[in-house]
């Protein structure tokens, strides 16, 4: 509760700040919007379905994208992380993809696939494959030994062992690799939906610039960082918050 | 307690002849003790585990060959409680993961009712240093695992559930998480879990070191009446030689790299014992004398690594 108190009064300060600024009018209002005209514009645009039919394409992409690539993502990390080979070869290519921001995939994918929805998912795609894989693979290797030990030691092995006991050994690591895997899906595709004509809430921040409506612009930005945070901040962090607790990770 | 005898433990007798003869063998006095417990067993009897020249060694990071076990040969009967001391580093931990074949020896053989294994069996469960508990699993979870693994029914499974954790005493403690329990409820969990897959060789790496000594000795009481109650037999690991005598049968020194068996000796205490008992101090302090050679081993060698670097 008081740390709600505390977040109730940060915010309203920086809103008041915001609020006097604009009326001093230090800058013009087209390039410092005020704090009413970017609610208005908000208002507007759901009141217009245009925020919504955003919000639904964006999500859309960003749950098929990102459910691809935590299921590639596991299975490649997995290989990754029982093969020695693949460790030392396939391994490495991926630590050094990763300082590729997901960005630069655009050209490659606008030439394979054109100005389409699959470019667009390739993208997001290429955003977080490599950070779940590799959260999977370390996830594997720092499990530690004991437990895979003592499952065999009762009798478990095969199948079974990777499913009742290194799979649930190892899930605080694929719920950090899930949320970062995120993270990254998430700036990927709002990356990519600006430079796509492609509906979504990149595009609508890209019109609000061509519009010069600056309203709209902080209006949708704000949006990008509610959606971005209620699902990073709610579900991921619950549920890592959870299972740390269930597991014993931190005092409960 | 009872009337001590004056000279508590013997030179072991081996119960069957073994495949190669031990560097060393004890000549001590011989025992007057007639109080033996449990009663010996018949000299036919096929040792419920036997190890036959154990040998193990492997590749350091710096590239050379360690002989880690030197032919161990170890027989143990049905129903034996024998515990291995011997210095930190001597490869005793290792010796227990060897039988309960987590890892593979380099030449030997561990063979259990006279067969040759490889690979882990339920039917030697071990109890690992650091427990291995499953941390996603509640106590139940824990003890009910084994089984699961065996495809034993839901019913027996509860109903063997309920009867351990009756047994060490953590039936309220059923739906706990493992982080919830304290260190010598965490040793009851681990001991309940193996119980339950009802092995008959229990394999116990240290399990009480790391426990506050009243906690432990509530523990050796309840482990020393499972272990008449249910029958089996006990292989007990431990770098305390008061612990070995106040819980063994018979107690194997093992010597500093390579680990070979230096002596055993048979403790010819009656039980049940306490750990405070003149007879058990006494005992442990004549097998100290031995063991303390082999510590001194050790730390020469550690402090030889030393001024190497």
């Amino acid at each position: 509760m008081k740390k709600l108190a505390k977040q109730f009064i940060f915010y309203s300060v920086l809103l008041g700040i915001w609020a006097l600024l604009a009326k001093l009018r230090i800058w013009p209002p087209y390039l410092f919007p005020p704090p009413w005209g970017v609610g208005h514009a908000l208002w507007d645009g759901f009141a217009d379905h245009s925020f919504w039919i955003g919000i639904a394409v964006t999500m859309k992409r960003m749950i098929i994208g990102y459910s691809l690539s935590v299921v590639l993502g596991m299975a490649l990390g997995l290989a990754v992380s029982s093969n020695k080979f693949l460790e030392e070869t396939l391994g490495g290519l991926l630590v050094s993809l990763q300082s590729l921001p997901s960005i630069c995939w655009i050209p490659l994918a606008v030439l394979w696939f054109g100005l389409s929805e699959k470019a667009i998912l390739f993208v997001v795609l290429m955003g977080s494959l490599l950070s779940v894989t590799i959260a999977m693979e370390d996830g594997r290797k720092q499990m530690p030994k004991i437990y895979g030990m003592a499952g065999r030691n009762l009798g478990a092995s095969g199948f079974r062992l990777f499913w009742s006991v290194l799979l649930p050994a190892s899930l605080p690591f694929i719920v950090n690799g899930m949320k970062q895997g995120w993270a990254f899906a998430w700036r990927s595709l709002i990356q990519a939906e600006m430079i796509f004509l492609s509906l979504g809430l990149g595009q609508l921040l890209m019109m609000g610039r061509d519009l010069s409506d600056m309203n709209q612009v902080m209006a949708v930005m704000i949006l990008i960082v509610i959606l971005g945070y209620m699902v990073d901040g709610l579900i991921f962090r619950t549920m890592e918050r959870r299972l740390q607790v269930k597991y014993g990770l931190t005092p409960a | 307690m009872s009337t001590s005898p004056q000279n508590a433990y013997s030179p072991a007798v081996p119960a069957a002849p073994r495949t190669a003869a031990r560097p060393h063998v004890f000549h001590g006095k011989p025992s007057s003790s007639v109080t033996m417990f449990p009663s010996p067993v018949p000299e036919v009897v096929v040792p419920k585990v036997a190890l036959d020249a154990i040998s193990l060694s492997y590749r350091t990071t710096s590239g050379e060959t360690l002989l880690a076990l030197d032919k161990i040969n170890l027989e143990v009967r049905p129903g034996e409680f024998l515990c291995i001391v011997g210095p930190s580093g001597c490869g005793k931990s290792t010796l227990l993961h060897l039988i309960a074949g987590l890892c593979p020896q380099t030449s030997g053989k561990v063979l259990v009712d006279g067969k040759p294994v490889s690979g882990p069996g339920t039917d030697r469960i071990l109890i690992f240093q650091e427990l291995g508990l499953f941390p996603w699993l509640t106590v139940g979870g824990n003890v009910e695992f084994g089984m699961k693994m065996k495809n034993i029914p839901k019913a027996e499974r509860e109903e063997r559930v309920q009867y351990y954790l009756r047994l060490v005493h953590l039936l309220n403690f059923r739906d706990s998480y493992i982080h919830q329990l304290s260190g010598g409820m965490r040793q009851r969990v681990a001991l309940a879990r193996a119980l339950a897959t009802e092995p008959d060789v229990l394999l116990m790496d240290e399990p009480f070191a790391a426990l506050d000594a009243q906690t432990r000795d509530l523990l050796h009481d309840e482990l020393e009446r499972l272990w008449s109650e249910t029958g089996r037999t006990i292989i007990f690991v431990t770098h305390n030689v008061r612990e070995a005598v106040r819980l063994g049968d018979r107690v194997a020194l093992m010597t500093f790299r390579p680990g070979r068996v230096k002596q055993e000796f048979s403790v010819n205490l009656p039980r049940p014992r306490q750990m405070e008992q003149p007879d058990v101090a006494r005992t442990a302090g004549e097998i100290l004398g031995y063991l303390r050679e082999e510590i001194n081993k050790s730390l020469e060698e550690e402090y030889a690594d030393e001024k190497a670097r």
